[in-house]
């Protein structure tokens, strides 16, 4: 192989890419300013930051005091932002998404809750409004509600005016009831201690409220990253997906140049030279790779200034990934010139292809939102071994074996985009 | 210097160039003629190695061109129809690159640059970007990358194309002391008049044969005109190659 060409190639390529004031912006300055922006919004709540409260109305139509527990409950709840509304109200700020939940406790709630509570009563409905394009948020709101109305209902159960009044009328109930004698003994004793319980004296002083059912356990969070002393950085994220991102369209408009330059007659001089069509690919790619790496570690190097994005896992293992991402998005160029008819049907095409791939490979948002079965699929994109190779040398903390499976994946895939390359590659200039 | 024999080249259906052949000595200039499509740019491709022919054989000096990596392909320079220059480098960094291509480094680089740019009228202009050039002096420039590595065959496609008569003029000086210097000249044109001037053998070219390989002298003999007196090429090219449109 003929390294004077090689190298004449590879910095002819990087003249043109940094006399193209277009790219250089697209390559570095982009990438920035929108990994910048998805890492605030990804980042997540740090040690010290109150975390985001998702907006609900408690629409109270009962005002019961099984009601008024649930209201005020709610509005102690860390996770939650209360406010109270009628139902008209709620249901138009739900629609202009002011609101993600509206949460209608119905006339008569109470009360029916105390029924089903102990007895086969039916169970009053509990109504949700909800912005349908925030599910997620829908399903954490309804498990915390759950937990308010359970204690709510259990409280007055347990210890108010309702609990004592509904035990009074249940003990005639069951004892004229047609269950099994045995199960009716039992059900009996229960309902009779809590009786006692409810007509005990109040030892002088004690003015514990009831507790009712609260949850068996308390959550003791830690958010597992690369060390305890380690927050999450959701900018390690955004920066690698951005970074993929931006070099794979650097790349592209590297093979469509190569199409301009086919068109232009610049391949005609290049294929008249005494030159191996495996030194013209190499040197290809070898010029992609660098402007790849620089894309790359330019994005990084201000994530770790400005962001304080570390490199946690492996150094070796981070450059492995970047080399092998680098790579990857090289021979990637080098398909676009092999498959592309003009430079106009490439570029159409080759922004689609690139758009599908970072969007599945997890680029803009973490791959584990999808659903299990495509989590399995997304594996087929070179993206997704690149992003996650990336966040476990970064945030995630995993040694050079965390970086081993996604690099030797990423230049396997360089392999298969280079070999399709020179095989589909228009070597013949008429 | 170049002989062509029996080069055969189809694109599926369509046999773009058929059992061709001419030769070309040193210091000589030979005008390749034909109508559009007629198959010279198919013809020079195959000479240059950018096409495999089906059939026939290229001998450069009595070496059958054979490969992308046959050093003999040292010993050709193409000037493409196109201006294949890159618009954002300068004239100097268009024909580094060039230059480095067939292996030039350093000060042989360097000499050959100077050599080339004196030749086309472009030192002064060798720092500027080519964008910056006008149709003329990229054309000149054009011819400069061709003869970076002092080749002994020029492939010349078209070269005048598009550029103005001062332009034209001081490629053909260009190409007559290059014919001086005993290198040996492919030239194709549609322009009747740069092949009287300049060529030694005109072959002409249709439908992908050659209907005619003479001097201008010998072609002219070949048709009769009403005075008497020695018929215009142009006359003599349309009386061989008909004169219906072609595109």
């Amino acid at each position: 192989m003929a390294l004077v060409p090689i190298v004449a190639m590879v910095r002819k390529d990087l003249q043109l890419f940094f006399s193209d004031r277009r790219a250089v912006i697209m390559s570095f300055l982009v990438p920035i300013a929108i990994a910048s922006f998805f890492g605030s919004i990804f980042s997540g709540p740090s040690r010290n930051v109150e975390p985001a409260r998702i907006a609900v109305s408690i629409v109270d139509q009962d005002d019961s005091p099984i009601s008024r527990r649930i209201v005020a409950s709610a509005q102690a709840d860390r996770n939650l932002k209360v406010t109270r509304r009628d139902e008209a109200d709620a249901r138009d700020a739900v629609r202009r998404g002011a609101i993600v939940v509206a949460v209608v406790v119905p006339k008569g709630f109470g009360e029916a809750a105390g029924n089903a509570f102990f007895s086969n009563g039916e169970k009053p409905p509990l109504g949700l409004f909800y912005d349908p394009s925030r599910a997620m948020e829908l399903a954490m709101v309804r498990g915390v509600m759950t937990e308010h109305i359970m204690q709510a209902v259990s409280q007055e159960m347990f210890g108010g005016e309702q609990g004592r009044a509904q035990i009074e009328k249940a003990l005639p109930e069951v004892q004229r009831s047609t269950m099994p004698d045995d199960q009716k003994r039992l059900l009996l004793e229960m309902l009779a201690s809590v009786q006692k319980f409810y007509n005990r004296a109040p030892a002088p002083g004690d003015a514990t409220p009831a507790r009712g059912i609260t949850m068996p356990y308390t959550v003791r969070e830690e958010a597992v990253t690369a060390g305890s002393n380690v927050a999450y950085n959701g900018y390690a994220h955004s920066f690698a997906g951005m970074g993929i991102q931006f070099l794979l369209f650097a790349m592209a408009n590297l093979g469509i140049e190569m199409l301009l330059e086919r068109q232009k007659g610049l391949w005609k001089r290049l294929r008249s030279a005494p030159l191996s069509r495996v030194t013209v690919l190499t040197a290809k790619a070898l010029s992609g790779t660098i402007i790849s790496l620089m894309t790359l570690w330019v994005s990084f190097a201000f994530a770790m200034i400005v962001f304080r994005v570390r490199i946690e896992g492996s150094v070796p293992g981070f450059v492995g990934i970047s080399l092998g991402v680098a790579l990857m998005a090289a021979s990637f160029g080098l398909l676009v010139a092999a498959l592309g008819n003009t430079p106009a049907s490439a570029r159409g095409i080759t922004t689609f292809a690139i758009l599908i791939m970072v969007m599945l490979g997890g680029a803009w948002v973490p791959a584990f939102v999808f659903p299990a079965w495509l989590q399995q699929f997304t594996l087929i994109v070179p993206v997704r071994w690149a992003v996650d190779g990336f966040d476990a040398m970064t945030w995630r903390g995993i040694g050079i074996s965390g970086a081993a499976m996604p690099a030797a994946v990423l230049v396997g895939f360089a392999g298969a985009f280079m070999l399709i390359a020179a095989m589909r590659f228009k070597w013949e200039e008429a | 210097m170049l002989t062509v024999k029996n080069l055969r080249r189809s694109f599926g259906p369509l046999v773009a160039v058929n059992d061709v052949s001419f030769s070309l000595a040193d210091g000589q200039i030979l005008g390749l003629l034909g109508p559009n499509g007629a198959g010279k740019t198919t013809t020079v491709s195959m000479v240059a190695g950018l096409l495999t022919a089906d059939r026939g054989e290229v001998l450069i000096a009595g070496h059958r061109l054979a490969g992308d990596t046959d050093p003999a392909k040292r010993r050709i320079g193409l000037v493409p129809q196109d201006l294949a220059l890159y618009d954002e480098l300068t004239a100097r960094d268009n024909l580094r690159f060039f230059g480095a291509l067939y292996q030039l480094t350093g000060r042989s680089l360097d000499e050959a640059i100077a050599r080339v740019l004196t030749l086309v009228g472009l030192e002064d202009r060798a720092r500027d970007a080519v964008k910056t050039f006008s149709g003329g002096m990229k054309r000149r420039l054009n011819l400069a990358a061709g003869l970076l590595h002092n080749p002994d065959i020029l492939l010349l496609d078209e070269p005048t194309v598009g550029v103005d008569p001062q332009s034209r003029n001081a490629i053909f000086e260009n190409l007559e002391a290059l014919k001086a210097e005993g290198k040996a000249l492919l030239y194709t044109t549609h322009y009747m008049e740069e092949v009287e001037r300049l060529a030694d053998r005109i072959v002409i070219i249709d439908h992908g044969s050659v209907v005619a390989d003479d001097t201008l002298t010998g072609l002219q003999s070949r048709v009769a005109t009403a005075g008497g007196g020695a018929a215009t090429l142009e006359s003599v090219f349309l009386t061989l190659t008909g004169r219906s449109l072609r595109d």
